[in-house]
């Protein structure tokens, strides 16, 4: 019977929306509310208003913290879905040896970031990496001290993560291009259009949902970066390379100071919401639209 | 043949009465000990408790506040361990706050910790007049580790002032090795800071900066003077510093690769273990424009309260052995530290010891260290300031002291 069944998939779904509201929404609203009193280890009940914003917007780290995510995020997602697309482009001519290939592009995305924080680190090390194998070579004047210089440590943390989500990207690229219709292919030949231009201005626009799918991947790591700020450079030279996620967990442990550690998570998920509701709200107009 | 009713009793009886036992005594410490010099200094706690009938579970999580942050969350969430390290000073504060701390009054009284540990040691683990820790050791923090081999051969003399110790690391520089080895990490970043401050800044600026937070003591010529002495000791540190850990920074002055190490006398436990001695192969000492000043700190156990008795009763066997005399001295040797009960035989410990007791007995000397003086949260917050002035050579020494004072009032 129609009812029966409804009721049977709504009871189905109880356990879930209960995780969903105490878990997902309680500490979420518990998280607000920690933020707003005046709790240091443990949690206390003692309402102080913003005063934690107003320490928390003061603190230079913090403001060093959302500078590198946000230039880290943008060269991150547009290079990271760039070198994917090209890989993608590559392996699609078929090659011989495509699933070997497809596996080496791939492979770095099975690593934490703690691994591959840490042999990016040995790598670029001004005295032990990279620099150092060209010193022994014989080339005495390569310098390649990014690591350590206050001004570029955030772009080896962004070679680092790109190395790492390329593949991902290739993946989900590769599959949108072998979802397109052959007779395209034959047509652009037919017109003599070149191949760049087809990729560009036709073959782009029919993956918009990989792009989608692919940015919505990487944007959320890119929100969660920590590991790899901590195995890389452990927020250094300085304060260099921190990241917001690294100021939330030093402040929530190590600095014993959760009203300001949950700010800082208050304004990140502020920040989120910020720039993820208008997408969705756009999203649903075209919906409505289209349904008519 | 099956086993008769009475085996299988005596059987039963023997298994519980040996898991009591075994019960009774087990201690699960969490500590960060895990260095080489650091994990034989913990060996000699884990043989004596043995000795004492007890059995010592080890669990050494690598990193002072990583190994904190899990003692701290299992107590909070139910499954403490019977031991958990802390430097001395307010690092459990909360802990005690919130009632989570088993009181080590017994011992306390048993011992006569009032007699025979230092005042400031002594305060700094009692809360309401109740002990809520046990004080093993006392480290100082501004110490000058050299390399006899290297300062020879560059014909550096022991410096008697700062001014003297940079001539002495020029001397080094020139002789082709590294002045200073550095472990490029924030916390021994400030912990030279600290020792710039102890020594250029005496025991009144020391307290001023951490203790009172006086933005007056910021803004004077004697801070800025710490803070470009501070500046000054960049210059005699390897481009290989950024990340290295402390003891591969110790290594280097014990394989005679560079000439100073400014490290926490926990650093001897390092040379200890590497066979070499004080007054042979290295030497130490305490740099102070200002007549002196040991800045004074260590390491402590607490210990989470438990409703079971045979918890408790591994508590206080626990803490009894730590502070018993063979026990600190047998630790003191391997660890580098001197012990926290002054009524002990210190002639078996080793010279850079035995400076140490001097420096304890009197009290002008001692200065409470930062951990003794302010909370996690404004310690935090002004490390980030000096890490950020010794890395980024563009930050000038006015916006340095205003960093500080905004850092000072970081926590509510």
């Amino acid at each position: 019977m129609a009812i029966g069944s409804r009721l049977a998939a709504q009871t189905a779904l109880i356990p879930a929306m209960l995780i969903a509201l105490v878990v997902y929404c309680g500490s979420t609203g518990w998280t607000i509310w920690i933020s707003l009193t005046s709790s240091r280890m443990l949690p206390n009940n003692n309402f102080v208003g913003l005063r934690q914003y107003e320490i928390l917007f003061a603190n230079e780290r913090w403001q060093v913290s959302v500078q590198n995510l946000a230039l880290f995020g943008a060269m991150f997602i547009v290079l990271a879905l760039a070198l994917g697309f090209f890989l993608a482009v590559l392996i699609d001519q078929r090659v011989r040896a495509e699933d070997l290939l497809r596996s080496v592009f791939l492979y770095p995305f099975s690593m934490s970031f703690i691994v591959t924080g840490l042999a990016w680190r040995w790598l670029l090390d001004p005295t032990l990496g990279i620099a150092k194998i060209a010193h022994d070579i014989g080339f005495e004047s390569i310098q390649f001290d990014w690591l350590v210089r206050q001004d570029r440590v955030i772009f080896t943390l962004l070679a680092a993560a790109i190395w790492h989500a390329a593949g991902l990207v290739m993946a989900i690229m590769l599959s949108g291009l072998r979802g397109i219709d052959q007779e395209i292919w034959k047509a652009t030949r037919i017109d003599g259009i070149p191949a760049w231009r087809t990729y560009i201005f036709i073959v782009i626009p029919m993956l918009k949902g990989s792009f989608a799918t692919a940015t919505i991947l990487m944007a959320t790591s890119v929100v969660r970066l920590y590991d790899l700020s901590v195995a890389m450079t452990n927020g250094g030279p300085g304060i260099a390379s921190e990241v917001p996620a690294k100021f939330v967990m030093d402040n929530l442990f190590e600095r014993q100071n959760i009203g300001l550690a949950t700010a800082a998570a208050t304004s990140m998920l502020i920040t989120v919401v910020a720039v993820v509701a208008p997408l969705l709200y756009a999203q649903n107009r075209a919906a409505a639209k289209a349904a008519g | 043949m099956f086993p008769t009713r009475k085996m299988l009793l005596c059987a039963a009886a023997a298994t519980i009465m040996g898991a009591a036992a075994a019960q009774a005594q087990t201690a699960e410490v969490i500590h960060w000990w895990t260095s080489g010099g650091e994990s034989a200094a913990v060996k000699v706690f884990a043989d004596q408790y043995a000795k004492a009938g007890g059995k010592w579970v080890d669990t050494a999580i690598a990193g002072g506040p990583n190994a904190r942050t899990a003692a701290i969350n299992r107590t909070i969430g139910g499954n403490p361990p019977t031991a958990m390290q802390f430097n001395t000073g307010k690092q459990f504060d909360e802990l005690v706050e919130g009632g989570l701390l088993a009181d080590v009054d017994a011992v306390a009284a048993q011992q006569n910790w009032k007699a025979i540990i230092p005042p400031a040691i002594l305060e700094a683990v009692v809360r309401n007049g109740h002990a809520y820790a046990v004080p093993i050791n006392i480290h100082g923090q501004n110490w000058f580790f050299t390399s006899n081999a290297v300062m020879q051969k560059s014909g550096a003399a022991e410096p008697k002032n700062w001014d003297e110790l940079f001539v002495a690391l020029d001397k080094i520089k020139a002789a082709g090795f590294i002045p200073i080895a550095f472990g490029d990490q924030k916390n021994w970043e400030r912990n030279m800071f600290n020792n710039v401050l102890a020594g250029v800044g005496g025991a009144e600026g020391f307290t001023a900066l951490w203790g009172k937070r006086d933005a007056a003591y910021v803004k004077s010529a004697d801070f800025r003077k710490v803070a470009e002495t501070y500046r000054r000791l960049k210059n005699y540190v390897d481009p290989g510093a950024p990340g290295r850990n402390w003891n591969d920074a110790a290594a280097m002055v014990i394989s005679g690769k560079a000439g100073m190490h400014m490290m926490g006398d926990w650093a001897k436990g390092e040379f200890t273990a590497a066979g070499q001695s004080p007054g042979k192969d290295y030497g130490c000492f305490v740099l102070s424009n200002r007549g002196g000043g040991y800045v004074m700190g260590g390491d402590v156990f607490a210990f989470p309260k438990s409703k079971s008795a045979d918890v408790g009763k591994a508590q206080t066997l626990l803490a009894s052995t730590m502070l018993a005399p063979e026990t600190q001295i047998a630790f003191a040797q391997k660890k580098g530290s001197i012990p926290s009960r002054q009524d002990v035989d210190s002639s078996t410990l080793d010279t850079c010891a035995q400076k140490a007791m001097v420096f304890v007995k009197d009290k002008a000397q001692q200065i409470p260290a930062n951990e003794l003086l302010s909370p996690p949260a404004v310690t935090g917050a002004v490390e980030d300031v000096i890490s950020a002035y010794w890395n980024d050579a563009s930050m000038t020494t006015d916006a340095f002291v205003a960093k500080v004072i905004t850092a000072l009032n970081q926590a509510l």
